[in-house]
């Protein structure tokens, strides 16, 4: 990607002008329209909105390398949920109980090593059978979540550990638990895509498999570990969600897959592969919180959220086509 | 097989696999459970499959064009809604051609969206999935819709009635997908479906407007979508307004069960229809056999798999994928 030009500029700079028209449209609407005498920028609701975007945000990450690499992950929700099951069930289980608060992180590393198992079925069948990754990860959406179902039938699975929920509540430097781990993620996954060996083949595979192929580069190997990365971010999200709410439905998570894929979309990363940034999609998932937040702030229902965000999401697509059909015109009819 | 080559013993099973999966499937559950074969028992499957069907009916011609459609599943929750409101408002007689004339704009909107300007159809359905979800829980102000009376009405008929001894559900799968494979098969604009999704380029040089064709599918796509809505209306008289969730991946599956290829150009009404009795007899014979409900979702998450990775074997030739 050329830096520099017009529409480069536009382009990486449009969702953070968005966010600032989303920013600036909340407080003066809230003004006349909002029930609560808060201002919308207060600073605890800013504060509470960045915790909030933590969950679709950690996995957002995930899907941002995976589209960047050409691929898609249709089954981050029903892993979110297997996830937070086993994280939630293990703190139960018997052999741990003598491990008193200890069983914590035993239990985190089994609910991210089931995460990152997942990740690397779903990208072992990618890479060993060549069949498309949409339709492989819309199978294993069905198969995790039919998964989740048989673990403990419709019932919700509940722990409440009051250490964990402690931790997860705490606030450091003013910011949640849950903040930090989404600063960290972004920050771990913008190092692994703009100064590694790993992150630059993502994008040369995405972005022209055949040549990435023919410059020697190992496409399978580097597919299979950003399925395992994106899995191990799901479950990361469903531990630093669940540590704190102690209840998982078996629903949960459902359409997670579809808000995470409109949130990197919004953040101007390509289906077709081979170009996005992480720190856009770390716009992308904001701009949705915060439009999520601003109406409710400004006294819509709730349902029109969805409706907004449809209507956006192809607003957006189609304002990209427009600004790249320059000089690249289709065949002419 | 004396006179069969590994090759051609490959092809067949590339072309014909789906229907030797579905017969080794019909065997083995009728062997498992004695009731499986029985009519009643068959007849209850194809009915319960019957709403699916005919959503995937529509979806085989979007995606024999080469595209998606994400959204089925919100817009058939939005016609269940609008039909069920309208038949207390307006009559049964009006709600109807009202429901899907209102279905059939959102399908002309996003067929305008992806075929006249040529936005990816992934991303366009997934935006008008939530947008269509939104307007339907903005028209119905979130709650539960439902029939005043009934008792008194003969709107049910499309969902519990029966019709020379056959359920209608099923009579109407029946003939939509009869007149759908029909127009699929043995017409030009079935050609050119097929042609647009094949080779995009080549159908340009021939001369078919593939806007338009695209735009027809989805045209398609929304009156199927709009007669599983009145179907599913009919059925239960009241509906949630999110009846319809998740429907999208479910008719994707059983697309794909039946062969059709996501790169768009191959597949057939014939074929999807076998994918969704595939889908609905695998988890009636699941249950039959004694297994939970929920391992449906897992047996289909294989059988995607297997179905799709082996048609692609056959055509390539060779079993693992060449991905280095």
């Amino acid at each position: 990607m050329q830096a520099g030009t017009l529409s480069t500029f536009l382009k990486r700079g449009a969702i953070w002008g968005f966010i600032v028209l989303e920013l600036i449209f909340f407080s003066v609407a809230g003004e006349f329209l909002s029930l609560s005498d808060k201002a919308f920028m207060d600073a605890g609701n800013m504060l509470l909105l960045l915790k909030q975007t933590a969950p679709l945000g950690i996995i957002a990450m995930g899907m941002t390398i995976i589209m960047i690499n050409g691929n898609i992950d249709l089954s981050v929700g029903a892993t979110f949920a297997l996830c937070a099951i086993v994280l939630l069930d293990s703190l139960t289980w018997p052999i741990f109980a003598g491990l008193g608060d200890g069983v914590i992180p035993v239990a985190w590393a089994l609910a991210l090593l089931t995460g990152i198992a997942l990740g690397a079925l779903n990208g072992l069948i990618v890479w060993k059978t060549g069949v498309d990754a949409f339709i492989v990860t819309l199978g294993s959406m069905l198969g995790y979540r039919g998964l989740v179902f048989m673990y403990n039938g419709e019932q919700p699975t509940s722990h409440l550990n009051w250490t964990l929920v402690d931790f997860a509540e705490a606030q450091w430097l003013g910011l949640h638990t849950a903040t930090w781990f989404l600063l960290f993620v972004t920050v771990a996954i913008w190092f692994l895509m703009n100064r590694t060996v790993h992150g630059r083949n993502a994008y040369a595979i995405g972005d022209n498999r055949t040549a990435a192929v023919n410059a020697g580069i190992r496409v399978g190997p580097h597919m299979m570990i950003n399925f395992m990365i994106i899995g191990f971010l799901a479950a990361l999200s469903a531990v630093v969600f669940y540590s704190e709410s102690g209840s998982v439905n078996p629903n949960d998570g459902e359409l997670y897959e579809l808000w995470v894929i409109t949130a990197v979309v919004l953040g101007g990363t390509k289906l077709t592969g081979g170009s996005g940034s992480i720190i856009s999609t770390f716009g992308g998932v904001l701009a949705i919180q915060l439009l999520r937040k601003g109406l409710a702030h400004i006294g819509t229902n709730t349902e029109t959220v969805n409706l907004v965000i449809g209507l956006i999401l192809i607003a957006v697509l189609f304002l990209d086509r427009q600004l790249n059909l320059k000089g690249k015109e289709e065949l002419k009819v | 097989m004396a006179g069969l080559t590994k090759e051609q013993i490959g092809g067949i099973l590339a072309r014909q696999g789906i229907l030797v999966a579905f017969a080794l499937f019909m065997i083995g559950f009728s062997i498992a459970n004695a009731r499986f074969l029985d009519p009643d028992n068959i007849m209850g499957v194809v009915r319960s499959s019957a709403i699916l069907g005919v959503m995937a009916l529509g979806v085989t011609f979007v995606v024999i064009s080469g595209n998606l459609d994400l959204s089925v599943g919100s817009m058939m929750s939005f016609s269940t809604i609008v039909v069920l409101d309208l038949h207390d408002k307006i009559g049964p007689t009006l709600a109807i051609p009202a429901m899907f004339a209102m279905t059939l704009c959102l399908g002309a909107l996003i067929g305008f969206l992806v075929g006249y300007l040529k936005l990816n159809s992934l991303i366009v359905t997934l935006g008008m999935l939530s947008a269509i979800h939104g307007l339907t829980l903005t028209y119905s102000g979130g709650k539960n819709m439902d029939i005043a009376d009934k008792a008194g009405t003969w709107f049910g008929v499309f969902g519990q009635g029966d019709a020379l001894g056959i359920p209608v559900p099923i009579l109407i799968f029946v003939l939509l997908a009869a007149g759908l494979g029909i127009l699929l098969a043995k017409t030009p604009f079935g050609r050119k479906v097929y042609a647009v999704g094949g080779n995009r380029t080549a159908a340009t040089f021939s001369g078919i407007r593939q806007a338009r064709v695209v735009f027809s599918c989805y045209l398609i796509s929304a009156f199927c979508v709009a007669t599983a809505g009145l179907i599913q209306a009919g059925r239960s008289l009241g509906s949630q307004n999110t009846v319809g969730q998740g429907l999208e991946l479910e008719v994707l599956a059983a697309v794909i069960l039946g062969g059709a290829s996501l790169m768009g150009g191959s597949g057939t009404i014939f074929k999807t229809a076998i994918g969704v009795l595939i889908l609905g007899f695998i988890q009636n014979g699941l249950l039959l056999v004694g297994l939970q409900f929920y391992a449906q979702y897992v047996v289909t998450w294989i059988i995607i798999i297997l179905a799709v990775w082996l048609d692609i074997a056959a055509k390539r030739g060779r079993l693992w994928s060449p991905i280095a």
